[in-house]
């Protein structure tokens, strides 16, 4: 019994890893651009793009991986073919530089408000207390006012 | 501090608006996007735009510099580009009915399979020298716009001449290719 147990497992965990190396048609197409017309294999008719298609198609048919069939389209249409630059070395910064920005921003953003917010705390301190009136207005209300009650 | 605090927000926003002016000013200036091929058309003299690429029909490179002294038809084709199938016999003719005189047709393979590209050269027979740019670096400098597309190079590297854009000695621009090949070889027609 347990080796059966055991055989089974092996067999889910073969299949499953044989599943991940296998690369779909239609993800590769989403990820690989044309080049001659600048839009993913996946929406383009373009010549070289159905070509590149069934290029895919042979190569994962032979057993390529995912990492070996973009690289074989990088070697022979350059590193453009790829609709997502590589996350290493100088492409790196292409991924890296937005992120950058985007603190910068979200910083730049945050010492503007709080320079705003301590600003706007002073100038409060040194306003007079709401409802202090004017000593000539204050004087002519109390005179009315004794004249009232008189 | 709060008054720091706004100047420096301030330098950093002129920066970044002086960087982007910079940008402008650099592509409109120097962002020639029009190639060899509009210059070419505007009655400029043009120097033939330089590379330097794999050759597909033998081992090593073959750059334009190695070919100043020649007189060179240089045509850009794919092996999935349909007209170029009719016009591959036509390059094949001129290179072997000029070559003593001093004529190469140069072949550039341009978004292709190299293995595409050497079938489609088996195919047509052809003996002429073709360069590989898989990864089309030569496009813009020339201005090539769509395949098939066809230069003339005379003897002192400038480009002479009309492009002919699509198959060439089809009815359309059968003079235009012989005027072509007669400027490159320096014989005036």
């Amino acid at each position: 019994m347990r080796r059966l147990g055991l055989a089974v497992v092996a067999a889910v965990l073969a299949l499953a890893a044989t599943a991940a190396a296998a690369p779909s048609p239609a993800d590769l197409e989403a990820e690989l651009v044309c080049p001659t017309c600048d839009t993913t294999l996946d929406q383009s008719n373009a010549p070289v793009a159905q070509r590149m298609k069934q290029i895919i198609r042979l190569h994962i048919a032979a057993g390529w991986t995912e990492a070996e069939i973009k690289a074989d389209l990088v070697d022979q249409f350059g590193p453009g073919v790829l609709a997502e630059p590589p996350k290493s070395g100088f492409d790196l910064l292409a991924w890296l530089l937005p992120l950058g920005l985007l603190v910068a921003g979200a910083l730049g953003v945050g010492i503007v408000a709080w320079g705003w917010s301590r600003r706007r705390d002073t100038r409060d301190g040194d306003e007079d207390p709401p409802g202090r009136l004017d000593p000539e207005l204050e004087r002519r209300v109390d005179a009315e006012l004794e004249r009232y009650d008189a | 501090m709060t008054g720091t605090v706004q100047r420096v927000g301030q330098a950093i926003a002129l920066v970044g608006v002086a960087a982007l002016l910079g940008l402008l000013v650099w592509k409109v200036a120097f962002g020639n996007e029009d190639g060899a091929a509009d210059d070419l058309a505007r009655g400029e003299v043009v120097t033939a735009p330089a590379f330097d690429l794999d050759r597909l029909d033998r081992d090593g490179t073959l750059s334009m510099a190695e070919l100043r002294g020649k007189a060179v038809v240089v045509n850009f084709w794919a092996s999935w580009c349909i007209p170029c199938r009719d016009e591959a016999p036509v390059l094949q003719q001129t290179y072997e009915r000029y070559r003593d005189q001093g004529l190469v047709v140069l072949g550039v393979d341009v978004n292709d399979f190299r293995q595409d590209a050497r079938g489609f050269m088996r195919k047509f027979g052809l003996t002429y020298p073709v360069v590989y740019d898989g990864k089309g670096s030569t496009v813009g400098k020339w201005g090539v716009r769509g395949f098939p597309e066809t230069f003339f190079v005379d003897r002192s590297g400038k480009l002479v001449g009309e492009r002919i854009s699509g198959a060439v000695d089809i009815e359309r621009n059968r003079d235009a290719f012989e005027r072509g090949v007669a400027l490159a070889l320096g014989s005036k027609q």
